[in-house]
């Protein structure tokens, strides 16, 4: 079990050139894999266009209590990137004339930058339709400080969107250290108490499952399915819809599957599960991911990569809605992760 | 020459079978894809016998394809080895209750 990021271990891999380079030779430089931009050019879909932004994803920092295995943040304790009052106030100015009707706060652990509750408290009163805030659960146990959160997110109507890996302590918490299942236990009945995830309840409350290893999700909805018969049956918990979220090849996921010898058959069983219909809803193509610093990336994954918007516009203090409309995406090998199967988002399938 | 009977990469090539006889290659995989739709079972269920009769034909394309449907959809190790012993407990019983007849055939010859 990992404890410290690649950054913290001066891993090669902390390097999102070196990840690109991973990415780009061997099996694709070779031809045995065809580049994603040859694959999306087979069905006319290249260059990739942005369309009409609906989500706008902030990530608030790469700071996290959990050091996940397969993170493609990199985050975890070590991690010292967070957004400033300054940078969040910025921030503010475009949500309030954005025409996203989503607001979605990622890290990292959102909740552990010290001006979160700040932002969101200012955030809410623009009346944006969806507000999401990525929590992983345990840090609602992890200190003292953290134990209002549920009724924090519930005064603020907050959408909360919670990872899961799976509906057993073994798998979850190979993925995600130790005692983090029965914390995310104690958590999700915490929510529930207030009124989160209870059947026909507004306060919504979602899963994410992640692979635990090197293989692609199964069906979502019938895993959603499984996740609540069991999750129901073993703890008397609820919750509204399970996203399903293919593991991308970058950064801590990356790293594992190089160690494991897993790197190429996974990249075939992506290219093999390659699905054009998916393409053309890819969450690259309605969403802004905004880092931690204030730059603006077509998704979290293309933030991590460091792979900034191809646009004029490239700060959230320069931000346009309208220069980034039909922009280029900026595309690479991991991007097989989004179109595989019926296709993968922050959102879950796409198709 | 190839050195080994089985290669992992031939279980992407399944579907070829159909390149020299389209008609009946086609009426299998049709087949093949109705069989593990939901019914009366579910896809899991039909999943997990699926990598049980693996084990008992011993096939080693089966049995990588089925573990690894397995872990997709959320079967975990100690579902797929009780699955295993299932599969283990058939076969060991069908060696033994064929001692019955070498019983009976011991007791026919037997003084």
């Amino acid at each position: 079990m990992v404890t410290k990021s690649l950054h913290k271990r001066e891993s090669d891999l902390a390097n999102s050139k070196r990840q690109l380079e991973i990415l780009s030779n061997g099996i694709f430089r070779s031809g045995d894999l065809p580049k994603f931009s040859d694959k999306i050019a087979e069905t006319n879909q290249f260059p990739l266009k942005a369309k009409k932004l609906e989500i706008l994803q902030i990530n608030v920092g790469y700071m996290c209590n959990q050091v996940c295995e397969h993170c493609h943040v990199d985050a975890g304790p070590d991690r010292k990137e967070i957004m400033t009052k300054e940078t969040m106030i910025q921030c503010l100015e475009v949500i309030k004339k954005t025409g996203a009707h989503t607001l979605d706060l990622t890290g990292g652990a959102p909740e552990m930058n010290p001006n979160f509750r700040w932002f969101v408290d200012e955030a809410s009163k623009v009346g944006i339709k969806d507000f999401i805030v990525r929590s992983n659960l345990t840090i609602i146990k992890a200190n003292k400080k953290f134990a209002d959160l549920p009724e924090f997110f519930k005064s603020h109507n907050v959408h909360v969107v919670s990872s899961m890996p799976h509906w057993t302590k073994g798998k979850t918490d190979k993925q995600r250290g130790s005692g983090v299942f029965d914390q995310s236990i104690q958590a999700l009945k915490e929510l529930n108490a207030i009124g989160y995830g209870m059947p026909d309840s507004n306060l919504r409350l979602d899963l994410v499952y992640n692979p635990s290893g090197a293989f692609l999700p199964g069906n979502q909805i019938a895993l959603e399915k499984d996740f609540k018969k069991a999750l129901l049956e073993d703890f008397n918990i609820h919750f509204h819809d399970l996203f399903a979220i293919t593991n991308l090849p970058i950064s801590r996921f990356l790293d594992y599957l190089i160690a494991s010898d897993n790197y190429e058959d996974y990249m075939y069983a992506l290219v093999e599960a390659y699905n054009p219909m998916a393409v053309q809803n890819v969450m690259c193509t309605n969403t802004i991911s905004v880092s931690w610093d204030g730059y603006l990336y077509d998704c979290d994954f293309n933030q991590m990569l460091e792979l900034p918007v191809n646009s004029k516009v490239k700060h959230i203090s320069d931000y346009n809605e309208d220069l980034l409309f039909n922009r280029d995406i900026v595309i690479s090998q991991h991007c097989y992760g989004c179109t595989a199967g019926a296709g993968s988002s922050c959102q879950g399938n796409i198709i | 020459m190839q050195k080994t009977y089985y290669d992992p990469a031939d279980l992407k090539k399944f579907s070829k079978i159909s390149d020299w006889n389209e008609e009946l290659g086609n009426k299998f995989f049709d087949y093949y894809a109705k069989v593990f739709e939901e019914g009366a079972l579910t896809e899991r269920e039909k999943s997990l016998i699926a990598l049980a009769v693996a084990h008992t034909i011993q096939c080693p394309y089966c049995i990588d394809a089925y573990t690894g449907d397995g872990l997709q959809r959320g079967i975990t190790k100690e579902e797929m080895m009780e699955a295993l012993h299932v599969a283990g407990a058939i076969r060991g019983g069908a060696s033994l209750v064929h001692g019955v007849q070498m019983m009976n055939k011991v007791n026919k010859l037997d003084m």
